[in-house]
């Protein structure tokens, strides 16, 4: 079985945002009017965030960009009440929308604040709508959603290579951020194979997760920035 | 009995204690005035609710990352008024404070009705409560929710059932008026005759139940502090928030449990039933729960501040003097500064001195729960936001909706049943000077 994972190279990440609209419209994101977006309610299942660094004038701010970095001991799975979300064999940390009673305990247990709750039933422009990617269910009011690293995508290749009866070939499955990436700043693949680009990556010394101290694990893996900071690790 | 007055004693069968059925049998207009004001708060909880079902919770202030707002306040509020009862009542049931006698019952109903707001609460905050049986059907026995659920179960079904033993004789009194519904107090007094067996056994019951409920209403408590400090958020993830929320239940608890005895005696006229004296012991109780709350308040501060672990200092600022001080400061004043003396004087610790004090503490404990729930949520690691909530109408709608339509409940079952135990009252008057007299002799040398 394998272990997906993601690893972003923050000195190749030009924060574009190639990947969060890439993600918009693979995974039906609704989006917020105006209003809602200045209350801060935007649905982001990747996020490019700005951690200010220091302070002024020496200050900068780093943009990371930020998918559910998929823990192997998440803990929002932990606290679901109704397992409506669950980590699976390979690693992904899915949500059933379908069983989701709208707790928002996961929403506030997840120390990346990477879950996004459905204040409003989705309401589409017209030509959007139009546009809806078929792989993806449009979620109704009241769930929490959040990147499922295009679980779709994933089971599409793996119906694909049982029909043509072969193992799932590298590069065969990935997400749609890392596809659209125009840096290459993000590679996806199986963290179990010794021999994958991502394995190899994920143990250059420059690698460095998220709120590693937390022991929760996370499979996305980022590359600090040349000089790297002790700060970007926290 | 012999030493009592002559008088006494026959009395109680006679009439002595008419009074305590006066609010079953007569109904005023002020009730139906009453009634009716707590009844259109309830229809303006209908209105609140309704829109924020057709819309989404998008109506109500929460956003990105503050998840919880006044909803999961009032869950823990509510679940810790509900420590009025039950607990208080058992303690004193159990130590043979024989001042409890007029007070258990009120005590009692406090914990039945407010958990169902508490609970309510819960269904409130859900973003599908259509699907609210999911519990049941996928249960992830791993979440602190899923406990919630279950020792919030056990301990609603457990009060009801404490509540409704010491019920039984007085049912039967009113069974036997036979004034008003026969065959209500029929049904409930399941063929009490008052028979020494019977007797027995109901005295039985309620000492077993009272024993269980306490570990029952101590767990409830300290599961409701695990949904916050079982996750690894700052201020949140805190060893001492079990017995933290415990005390402060019980604090709140016994302040709700004050104003209710004195709305009651002052609207029923049972200044002969609950005396200064009740108050003066609650007040007592009530000083040291102040106290209690203070030394768990300043150790957890003190402990964060002292760290000054950076996560949890942006949060501990936020509440000392961010945007949140007018509420932490006000949880402060409401629930220590004010309070205290009122309790600590003798001279003001009276009926008037009591309740305000305790309305003091009931609006501190509901800031402190607000200052537990919010601040934490608006401080995330890795986010760094500068959204502050409030709430909107329909979220004060569906608290004032909740607090109002609790009171309705309370004061339809002082209609129903008497709020006071009367046959504990005249058990007091006929066994208990004896009784005591008795206990007294045995702890002094012979």
């Amino acid at each position: 079985m394998a272990r997906w994972g993601m690893v972003i190279d923050l000195d190749k990440c030009t924060a574009c945002q190639a990947c969060v609209v890439a993600c918009q419209t693979e995974n039906n994101v609704p989006f917020m009017g105006p209003k809602e977006s200045a209350m801060g309610r935007s649905i982001y299942w990747m996020k490019v965030v700005a951690l200010p660094e220091g302070e002024f004038p020496r200050g900068k701010v780093r943009f990371v960009p930020m998918p559910c970095l998929h823990c192997d001991n998440p803990p929002c799975v932990k606290v679901c009440p109704v397992d409506a979300t669950n980590i699976t064999p390979d690693g992904i940390v899915r949500q059933i929308f379908a069983r989701c009673i709208g707790c928002r305990y996961c929403t506030t247990a997840c120390p990346y604040t990477r879950r996004y709750f459905n204040w409003y039933g989705p309401d589409w422009p017209e030509p959007m709508s139009e546009s809806h990617n078929p792989d993806v269910s449009v979620r109704p009011k009241g769930v929490v959603e959040k990147c499922t690293l295009c679980h779709h995508r994933l089971q599409k290749a793996r119906a694909k290579a049982l029909a043509e009866q072969r193992p799932l070939a590298p590069g065969e499955y990935v997400p749609a951020c890392v596809e659209s990436c125009p840096a290459r700043a993000m590679i996806f693949g199986d963290l179990d194979d010794p021999n994958s680009e991502v394995a190899q990556l994920a143990r250059s010394p420059r690698a460095f997760r998220l709120l590693e101290e937390l022991g929760t694990r996370p499979k996305v893996i980022y590359l600090a920035e040349g000089e790297r900071n002790g700060a970007t690790s926290g | 009995m012999a030493q009592l007055p002559a008088d006494t004693v026959p009395a109680t069968r006679a009439g002595h204690d008419e009074v305590l059925f006066y609010p079953i049998e007569r109904t005023s207009r002020r009730f139906y005035i009453t009634a009716a004001v707590l009844l259109s708060f309830t229809f303006l909880f209908l209105v609140a609710y309704i829109t924020q079902l057709r819309d989404g919770l998008g109506v109500t202030g929460l956003t990105v990352p503050v998840y919880w707002g006044i909803y999961i306040t009032n869950f823990v509020f509510f679940i810790g008024i509900s420590h009025a009862g039950t607990l208080i009542s058992a303690i004193l049931r159990i130590v043979h404070a024989e001042w409890r006698r007029s007070i258990t019952r009120a005590a009692e109903v406090i914990t039945v009705m407010v958990l169902l707001f508490g609970a309510g609460s819960v269904i409130v905050d859900l973003g599908r409560p259509d699907r609210a049986l999911n519990i049941f059907l996928h249960p992830n026995f791993r979440s602190p929710l899923l406990w919630d659920v279950c020792s919030i179960t056990v301990y609603f079904l457990s009060s009801i059932f404490y509540l409704y033993l010491p019920l039984i004789p007085d049912v039967a009194l009113l069974r036997d008026r036979g004034k008003k519904w026969n065959w209500f107090y029929r049904t409930l007094a399941l063929g009490w005759q008052g028979t020494e067996r019977q007797k027995h056994r109901l005295e039985k019951a309620i000492s077993v139940m009272a024993i269980l409920v306490i570990p029952i209403a101590v767990s409830v408590h300290t599961v409701v502090s695990w949904v916050f400090a079982m996750t690894v958020q700052p201020m949140w993830h805190s060893t001492i928030f079990g017995p933290y929320f415990v005390v402060g239940a019980i604090f709140s608890g016994i302040a709700a449990l004050i104003i209710a005895l004195a709305i009651v005696r002052k609207v029923y006229g049972l200044e002969a039933y609950l005396k200064e004296i009740q108050f003066d012991n609650l007040g007592r109780l009530l000083l040291v729960m102040a106290l209690l709350w203070f030394y768990f308040t300043f150790a957890e501060h003190l402990t964060t501040y002292y760290g000054q672990e950076p996560d949890e200092m942006r949060i501990l600022l936020s509440k000392v003097y961010g945007p949140y001080w007018p509420v932490f400061w006000g949880m402060v004043a409401c629930c220590f500064v004010f309070p205290v003396p009122i309790l600590a004087i003798k001279r003001l610790r009276t009926v008037a001195g009591t309740v305000v004090a305790s309305a003091f503490i009931v609006v501190g404990m509901w800031l402190e729960r607000f200052i537990i729930v919010v601040p934490s949520l608006s401080q995330p690691r890795l986010m760094p936001t500068q959204v502050v909530y409030y709430p909107t109408w329909v979220e004060l709608f569906v608290t004032l909706g909740f607090f109002s339509t609790f009171i309705l409940f309370y004061v339809l079952f002082t209609k129903l049943f008497p709020i006071v135990s009367v046959w504990e009252v005249q058990e007091g008057r006929e066994k208990s000077l004896d009784e005591v007299r008795e206990r007294v002799r045995t702890y002094l040398p012979d």
